[in-house]
């Protein structure tokens, strides 16, 4: 007889989200935390950096008062303060969690856990954090111990703890440096140049690819690249990393740039150049886990290649997002309980919280064309929509993807002011296989930002109504 | 182990009551027995389990009414999966347990007899299905109705209309395959070669793209010439008489302009032979012969690429003059693309004609739903055989094709005799 009917290996949104819908569905729970409850994303991850780049964003706002008939004096920021909120709020979201496991009756297990081979799945034994250890079992054990920044020591991107960062030491350092490297432009590397860069720092965002945020639409990277450029940050692409070092005051990385190579100083760098799973020190080699360059193989379910254990989230790969390893775990555990009709196969948003704004859902117009598919293609900026002008947010735009046989939404695309939260309104007609016809026949309220995405519907099929 | 939810036997559907359970804990199901019956205000419908597997426990006692819709009423352990050692006992009821029925009530309100029974979905007069797949199924000519749906609440999603017409490809490749192939299941599906590898020299053609209608037209005749099991029934008319009737009634029209076509006879003929033979204006579904009400008759006009069969409604109530108006605006409005779906979509029966080319005879495909095609070749002087002796007549040759799912070769030999006898004298289409 096991102890649980489900243990979920790591609490962060992923593994605790499975915890309280295994609980719900009435499935006796435990989950195992070596650290904090919420994992990265409410500690060190998502949630801390929306409160640094919320006071980046104030910041930057008081700069511009002066169209709005407003000013101020003495602009100024205290930067323990930025950094003591952002703590604050990490703080009380993790209290948050636990209150939530207390109240769907999961038992929590402080510790690390090791897995080794058992039946009907593998038994975990805990090293519990109080001191001695603890071996629990279960029909059904879920790995969610999602994942960490991706180091290449061989070159120098490893965090030093003083001048050389990651994610995290970049979350709590004692002052904003003078002149910053960030290597790496995806989402997070550029979140920390727009925070940055709007505290002061000098700030040279380095990709190895040609173009920014590399996993967007090819025209959103192009104007978002210039978005920032007009805030002062610099880029350097299609740049290889040789080396990054320490000198005597900061650090030195040396580029490659079309076989030209260059040296840049800095006082501090943040290595962002990606993501590996934690699939370390849990004993996974010993039960026999099949692993493919540092995530967990899965089927469409979680499921792995050991009876009785399954992965979600981050340690089963990519895209490393937090609601990604939220909707795979209750997928998972709706499977597992036997329930029909969640979908694995929902598409999944992107966000990124620089200023302005980037979001994404499905296909990129490249991709899209890749696919095979003939596309249709909408844009709309927001200079026109009433709502930008009458907030002064006039920077960016939406686009839109359609299948032009079927008329099916393959991707949507935005860049601009709160544009992270009106991507949903995509999400939802594209996870309900909306076509043109749907987002046409949708009221958009008005004045919003959100016309921008009916027009952008409409801008597809030739007929914008504001433009 | 499975929860078997309280289905919604309607839309509006919100609570019911449990009236009779078919299985017991312990007992195999299979999917689509019968495992329990349910009770609304409307009807007493059986419920089919939709799994495999032991009935692990039943969660709601029979007799319970006031069950809520998507409440667990019984457990399942899957094939293989070991049911739990404890059952679950039935719940307290979700609600008090069944009072003696008011008698007022049932005097008032009989209960209907049962009805068929339902799948464990959301059943009622809408198909949940989303905006794509319904896009999709149209397109690839799928009845939604006849698709199992994977989404939310039984919703039919791309990928159940994918799979559908998945299903009828390996069917297609063994259809082309040529005789002497290896068997149809051991075949991959049909893969389109380019000309070049057919041997043809890029270059030495032009290509036409394929616009929304060349494709449709592909796509349909192609699933209807493999999916559809068709016949053809080939019957020669004598239309002496026809034409001179046909000489009268333009000569009297002659002063409002309209001149009738044999074809507009043809189609009058067709419209009133439907009429008495009903059977051969008819539809297979899966859910049963769908026998029209009109005769809808569809009117094949060829387009300089591709084809459209534009649709004189109700023709069996219309007299010869008015058909011919209505023929000859629709098939001008057919030639410049000017027709509105509803005008060219959803006919009940097709003609179609080559006789002005001189086709003797020919064999039509069936354009989907209807049942049949009547293929009308040309009027010609033939040696016919009259009372032993050879004589000449105006004879032209009509082949009817048939979906014999729906029309057999007797009802549509029946349906021809009829049409034959009317299109020799004339004067029987209008009694």
């Amino acid at each position: 007889m096991s102890d649980f009917d489900v243990i979920v290996i790591g609490a962060g949104p992923g593994g605790y989200v499975t915890a309280i819908r295994a609980s719900q569905l009435g499935l006796k729970t435990a989950i195992v935390e070596r650290e904090a409850l919420g994992g990265i994303c409410l500690n060190w991850g998502c949630i801390p950096t929306k409160a640094l780049l919320k006071s980046a964003e104030l910041y930057e706002q008081l700069d511009h008062l002066e169209p709005y008939g407003l000013s101020v004096t003495g602009r100024a920021f205290d930067f323990g303060k930025i950094i003591e909120r952002s703590r604050g709020v990490a703080k009380q979201l993790t209290a948050g969690v636990a209150f939530l496991m207390k109240k769907h009756k999961v038992e929590v297990i402080e510790g690390a856990a090791t897995l080794s081979k058992g039946t009907p799945s593998p038994k975990v034994t805990v090293a519990l954090k109080a001191g001695g250890s603890r071996t629990v079992t279960a029909k059904h054990v879920i790995l969610a111990t999602g994942a960490r920044a991706r180091t290449i020591p061989a070159i120098g991107l490893e965090p030093d703890g003083e001048r050389i960062w990651t994610y995290r030491e970049a979350l709590v350092p004692k002052s904003a440096p003078k002149t910053l490297l960030v290597i790496g432009s995806g989402a997070i590397g550029i979140e920390f140049a727009s925070f940055y860069r709007a505290l002061g720092s000098e700030v040279t965002v380095i990709e190895a690819m040609e173009r920014i945020l590399p996993v967007e639409d090819e025209e959103i990277s192009r104007a978002a690249q210039k978005a920032f450029e007009k805030r002062g940050i610099r880029f350097r692409l299609a740049a290889r990393v040789q080396k990054l070092a320490r000198t005597k005051s900061g650090v030195a990385v040396t580029l490659e740039t079309a076989g030209k190579a260059e040296t840049l100083e800095a006082d501090i760098a943040i290595v962002a150049v990606g993501i590996t799973g934690n699939v370390e020190n849990l004993g996974l080699e010993d039960i026999g886990l099949t692993l493919d360059r540092g995530h967990v193989v899965t089927d469409s379910h979680g499921g792995t290649n050991v009876p009785g254990l399954y992965a979600i989230g981050d340690v089963a790969g990519a895209p490393w997002l937090a609601h990604k390893a939220m909707h795979e775990g209750v997928h998972c555990i709706e499977h597992i309980a036997g329930h029909k009709g969640s979908s694995q196969s929902s598409p999944i948003p992107g966000c990124t919280y620089s200023t302005p704004q980037v979001a994404s859902v499905g296909l990129t117009e490249a991709a899209a064309r890749a696919a095979g598919h003939d596309v249709r293609v909408g844009r709309f900026p927001f200079r026109v929509n009433g709502k930008a002008i009458a907030s002064g947010e006039l920077e960016g735009f939406v686009k839109t993807v359609f299948d032009a046989g079927t008329g099916a939404l393959l991707g949507a695309h935005m860049m601009g002011h709160e544009v992270t939260e009106m991507i949903q309104g995509y999400v939802i007609a594209m996870t309900m296989e909306g076509t043109e016809e749907d987002l046409f026949n949708t009221v958009f309220p008005h004045p919003t930002l959100s016309e921008a995405m009916h027009e952008a519907a409409l801008d597809a099929y030739g007929r914008p109504l504001h433009i | 182990m499975i929860d078997i939810l309280m289905p919604a036997l309607s839309p509006t559907m919100e609570e019911g009551a449990l009236a009779k359970w078919h299985v017991k804990a312990g007992d195999t199901v299979k999917a689509g027995d019968v495992i329990a019956e349910i009770e609304t205000d409307k009807a007493t419908m059986e419920v089919e389990a939709v799994d495999e597997g032991v009935v692990e426990a039943i969660l709601v006692a029979a007799g319970t009414e006031g069950v809520k819709v998507n409440t667990p009423i019984a457990r399942l352990a899957a094939e293989g999966e070991a049911p739990a050692t404890t059952p679950v006992p039935p719940a307290p009821a979700a609600a008090a347990p069944r009072p003696a029925p008011a008698p007022v009530a049932a005097a008032v309100v009989p209960e209907p007899a049962s009805a068929p029974p339902v799948p464990l979905k959301a059943a009622g007069d809408r198909i949940m299905a989303s905006p794509l797949a319904r896009r999709l199924a149209e397109a690839a000519g799928l009845d939604l109705a006849a698709i199992k749906g994977s989404g939310p609440h039984g919703r039919v999603i791309k990928v159940d209309v994918d799979a559908a017409r998945g299903r009828l490809q390996p069917a297609a490749a063994g259809a082309i395959q040529a005789p002497n192939a290896a068997p149809a299941a051991a075949q991959p599906p049909r893969q389109a070669q380019s000309l070049e590898q057919m041997g043809i020299a890029p270059g030495s053609y032009d290509l036409v793209p394929l616009d929304g209608m060349l494709r449709t037209v592909a796509r349909r005749m192609t699933d209807s010439f493999r999916d559809i099991p068709h016949f053809p029934l080939t019957i020669d008319l004598e239309i002496d008489a026809l034409l001179a009737a046909r000489a009268k009634i333009n000569a009297m029209l002659e002063k409002d302009g309209v001149k009738v076509s044999v074809n507009d006879m043809v189609i009058k003929a067709v419209a009133t032979a439907l009429k008495r033979v009903p059977a051969a204006n008819a539809s297979y579904t899966p859910e049963g012969l769908a026998m029209h009400h009109h005769a809808d008759i569809a009117v094949a006009v060829a387009l300089d690429h591709g084809l459209i069969t534009p649709i004189i409604r109700s023709a069996e109530t219309k007299g010869l003059a008015h058909i011919a108006v209505e023929a000859k605006d629709l098939a001008s409005r057919a030639r410049s693309k000017k027709l509105k779906p509803e005008e060219f979509q959803g006919g009940t029966f097709s003609i179609s004609n080559l006789g002005m080319f001189g086709i003797k005879s020919f064999n039509s495909i069936l354009n989907e739903p209807q049942g049949c095609i009547l293929s009308v070749g040309t009027g010609e002087q033939r040696p016919v055989v009259k009372d032993g002796q050879l004589a000449v007549a105006t004879v032209m040759s009509v082949t009817l094709t048939c979906d014999h799912r729906v029309v057999d070769g007797a009802i549509g030999a029946r349906f021809l005799q009829v049409f034959k006898a009317m299109i020799e004298d004339p004067l029987t289409m209008i009694v």
